[in-house]
């Protein structure tokens, strides 16, 4: 018998038998369903975080010769992002997540919603610091030349920075996608059948480890390549305003 | 072309960068149709006094009345009144994600709620005048300096300003580009346009201004007509001026 036989009868005998690869299955589904609402979460935290540092960067000294209550206001706001931010980057995304599950939603017997918000909160952090580079990085001529032709202040964000900010920030916001998707296999701490704990399960039940984490292991890296590729293609085309 | 109707007026105007006081009490008038010139060292505070003129800077003090508006009120809608106030960088600053039509449509389009088709005849009509007609649907870093310039400049013409105001517009040009810029500029000073001018090229000062303020250490301290400002310069400070640069 040779090796690939051999492997192809440990893998039927692990997998397809008992229809064990519907585990792997509702694991992929599940870190799906974690990894992309964790993103949407993420995105719009990081988008509102980014949007309070820095339009209070951009305009303190201008509220502050103007006086009157907008100045505390977005010095309030800018606290409770920095504070935010601190907690967020500052533990381990494991604990916050048992955290979530074991404190703050005790009541919840589905982790699945627990994770996504867990891992929301976690990813927004990031999110809103790499927009905030983003929005940093793009030439305040751009900014005074939007705010010149009447626009106000968000017109120029949304028309003319923003669109420059997301340009620069895409291979690093592809990044802590890809980060995500891989930090949400420990999601099994909250009793979430994810794909890694799918591949546990798995090993469990067979005694045989190689061929249900190997198979997970490669689950992982096909997702992250087709992703990695799908945002260098939309890399390329808004390049082609550079040249 | 100048008339008597005042367009802008600067009173006492001060401004501070933190402790330093970089503009101290500057009073002037610019009028309808008037070409004023503002020259003076680097640091004087030129550029600072032309950007206050929009609010891109906010003033410490003073008044700035636009058409008899008083635009350093904060209960002023600034946005409204910048509309009618084109401005040209040193930096071009020509948005680099659109092509160069849509440079010039879209504050027309968003501003004015202009139809697609009107902003695009008018963009196209400002491009065939100076001579980038070809260029609209290329992208800013496809183009030359100087033609970045140039759309820069009909860029603010695209929003009907009813004045200009240019901050070093030729400074960060190669040299053999700043002729083309200038000439666009001083054919919009014939047809009749309120500009007010920050430049080195004094030649060119001299050629297109009404007027010609000389800013040193934060105050106007000489202003005239070319004539009476390069040929007879009065103060010592202006006479040392035109020496380092003439």
């Amino acid at each position: 018998m040779n090796f690939f036989t051999e492997l192809w009868q440990d893998f039927h005998h692990v997998m397809i038998e008992n229809d064990r690869y519907k585990f792997m299955i509702d694991g992929l589904r599940n870190t799906f369903i974690i990894t992309f609402g964790a993103l949407a979460i993420g995105v719009v935290i990081g988008i509102i975080v980014a949007a309070i540092r820095t339009s209070f960067d951009k305009n303190k000294e201008t509220l502050r010769l103007r006086g009157g209550f907008g100045y505390y206001v977005l010095l309030f706001l800018n606290g409770i992002c920095k504070f935010y931010l601190t907690i967020a980057r500052g533990t381990p995304v494991v604990v916050q997540l048992m955290i979530s599950y074991f404190i703050i939603f005790a009541v919840a017997n589905d982790g699945v919603p627990v994770a996504i918000f867990a891992f929301g909160i976690n990813s927004g952090a990031y999110v809103a610091e790499i927009f905030r580079a983003g929005i940093m990085s793009v030439d305040n001529g751009q900014f005074e030349a939007g705010r010149s032709l009447g626009f106000n202040y968000f017109q120029t964000m949304w028309y003319i920075v923003i669109p420059q900010m997301f340009k620069a920030v895409l291979p690093t916001l592809c990044n802590e996608f890809i980060a995500l998707l891989k930090e949400t296999s420990v999601a099994g701490y909250v009793g979430v059948i994810d794909l890694t704990k799918a591949g546990n399960t798995i090993a469990g039940r067979t005694f045989s480890y190689f061929i249900p984490l190997i198979t997970v292991a490669v689950i992982y890296l096909v997702l992250v390549m087709v992703l990695t590729w799908l945002v260098g293609r939309l890399e390329r085309r808004l390049r082609k305003s550079d040249h | 072309m100048t008339t008597n109707d005042t367009l802008i007026k600067v009173e006492n105007l001060v401004k501070s960068f933190g402790k330093i006081e970089v503009l101290k009490g500057i009073n002037s008038e610019i009028k309808r149709g008037e070409v004023v010139v503002i020259i003076g060292a680097s640091g004087s505070g030129k550029s600072t006094f032309l950007r206050c003129l929009n609010r891109l800077e906010e003033t410490t003090d003073g008044h700035i009345y636009f058409k008899s508006t008083d635009i350093t009120d904060p209960k002023v809608n600034i946005n409204v009144h910048r509309q009618k106030m084109g401005m040209v960088f040193q930096q071009f600053n020509l948005f680099p994600h659109m092509t160069v039509l849509k440079n010039m449509i879209s504050a027309p389009m968003k501003l004015l709620k202009m139809s697609k088709e009107d902003a695009t005849n008018k963009a196209m009509a400002l491009l065939e005048k100076v001579g980038l007609a070809d260029r609209a649907d290329a992208y800013p870093s496809q183009l030359s300096g100087g033609q970045k310039q140039r759309i820069a400049i009909v860029r603010a013409l695209c929003m009907d300003p009813e004045v200009m105001l240019f901050d070093e517009p030729t400074s960060a040009l190669d040299p053999e580009m700043v002729g083309e810029v200038l000439t666009v500029i001083k054919d919009l000073a014939a047809s009749g346009m309120t500009m007010a001018i920050v430049t080195h090229e004094m030649g060119f000062a001299r050629e297109v201004a009404d007027r010609v303020i000389f800013i040193d250490e934060g105050v106007i301290a000489e202003e005239g007509t070319p004539e009476e400002i390069f040929a007879n310069p009065k103060s010592a400070r202006l006479k040392d001026f035109l020496s380092k640069v003439l």
